[in-house]
């Protein structure tokens, strides 16, 4: 990645950057930490009393907020090539398709709005100086607390060129599952997508083929959201029966 | 030179029932389905250490219609019991299912919506054999059970009496949460 690439079209992108600011008013606000979640006790059960003394630790899940500039490393050269690419595709302002970057723990993510992430991966594929050639699947979360956007999709990138890898972050509502499939950039993620339909419900738009994959064809709902129940049956032994993991008795 | 120089008159009365017992049993083979880590030591069982050659067991049929002797290495998921079912209607009678380890014999660790609780629910299992996973020692010692249990098969009239009498135990059985035991 070369020092020069950002200089030329600096001015161009400060341009489009404010026009964008002017544009998308309400969604410019940058991301913020969030609290998802305050969990309390250990895993598993909860409501049925503190036996334990662990129903006192308490865990706040948060999801980092956006990071200001410089990110370090070689991650301000990835998000400049990319504003750059931005530029130069004209279409789409940088700051309109990437809500953030987040760098946390060392590890770089794009946040991207879902109508923008095909024009994100295949600016990433195909820009030279990023060269993401390959995509490493998508990985669906579901945060139920988290209103209007339950459902994220996370697709890891990495670039054989240069030796790199980012993350790209998604997300889309429950009530509107749906995100555009990235098969027409990297078509490896065929099966990957058909994945994250079946654990997940998110409906890839554009996808050749989206059906399960892991689950039976007649699968009722997808297992990996976090409402869906783990099922089990009672277990017998001599003198006693065992309930189902999820129907057990809290520990704290 | 062997035993059938000793034998009086070269002649020798059994019964066809032994005869047959004795026959299958000696020369049953295994249909090559592995499902988990089960399979890792399915494997080892029939490699040289432990080697299932010494009971005429070493080919692994790679085709169901050429196997007699399913053994169901590791936990079947929900997708995966039609396949099973399939793999078990495929092979010729008389055919028997040793349900390897834990999970194969009641769902083991993994009681949960994805894995079916117990081949038996899928197909009649003839020998269980807990562990997690069973040593080879262990599934040798199954197999030399299952063995035992081919050679002593009943045949004809006998056969439809033993399964009468299998079947008034099996309705007359106590459940196991209703048997005392040291957990209650």
């Amino acid at each position: 990645m070369t020092e020069q690439t950002p200089d030329p079209t600096a001015a161009p992108a400060d341009e489009t950057d404010a026009a964008a600011d002017t544009a998308l008013a309400p969604s410019e606000t940058p991301l913020l930490p969030l609290v998802v979640e305050q969990r309390q006790g250990m895993f598993g059960v909860s409501g049925s009393g503190d036996t334990s003394g662990y129903g006192r630790l308490v865990t706040p899940v948060v999801m980092p907020g956006e990071t200001p500039r410089p990110y370090g490393g070689a991650f301000d050269a990835i998000a400049d090539a990319l504003e750059a690419a931005f530029v130069r595709g004209g279409e789409t302002a940088y700051r309109q398709a990437v809500a953030g970057v987040v760098v946390d723990r060392g590890e770089l993510t794009f946040k991207v709005r879902r109508e923008h992430l095909v024009e994100v991966c295949r600016h990433l594929r195909d820009d030279p100086d990023l060269r993401f050639e390959m995509c490493l699947g998508v990985s669906g979360i579901h945060y139920p607390e988290l209103e209007g956007e339950e459902l994220h999709a996370v697709y890891p990138l990495l670039s054989i060129t240069h030796n790199q890898r980012i993350r790209v972050e998604t997300d889309c509502p429950d009530a509107d599952p749906h995100l555009p499939s990235v098969t027409s950039v990297y078509p490896a993620n065929d099966w990957h997508e058909r994945e994250t339909w079946d654990f997940f419900g998110i409906i890839f738009d554009g996808h050749p083929a989206l059906t399960r994959i892991e689950m039976p064809d007649d699968w009722p709902g997808h297992p990996q959201r976090k409402d869906y129940p783990l099922g089990g049956i009672p277990v017998e032994y001599k003198g006693a029966t065992i309930p189902p993991a999820d129907q057990r008795r809290s520990y704290s | 030179m062997g035993l059938e120089e000793k034998l009086p008159s070269g002649v020798l009365l059994t019964t066809v029932e032994q005869v047959v017992g004795i026959t299958r049993k000696s020369s049953l083979w295994p249909a090559t389905f592995g499902l988990a880590c089960c399979a890792i030591e399915m494997m080892s069982t029939g490699a040289g250490r432990y080697d299932l050659a010494r009971f005429g067991m070493e080919v692994f049929r790679a085709s169901p219609r050429q196997a007699d002797l399913m053994i169901v290495a590791g936990r079947v998921s929900q997708k995966m019991a039609p396949v099973l079912r399939q793999i078990y209607d495929q092979m010729p009678n008389p055919k028997w299912v040793l349900a390897m380890g834990v999970c194969a014999s009641s769902g083991g660790m993994f009681n949960n919506y994805a894995i079916v609780q117990g081949v038996d629910h899928i197909v009649p299992v003839d020998m269980y054999l807990p562990g997690c996973p069973p040593r080879p020692e262990m599934l040798l010692d199954a197999i030399l059970k299952i063995h035992d249990q081919i050679k002593h098969e009943k045949l004809g009239a006998q056969r439809v009496r033993l399964e009468e009498s299998l079947e008034l135990q099996a309705l007359e059985a106590v459940p196991t949460s209703q048997m005392p035991g040291l957990l209650r």
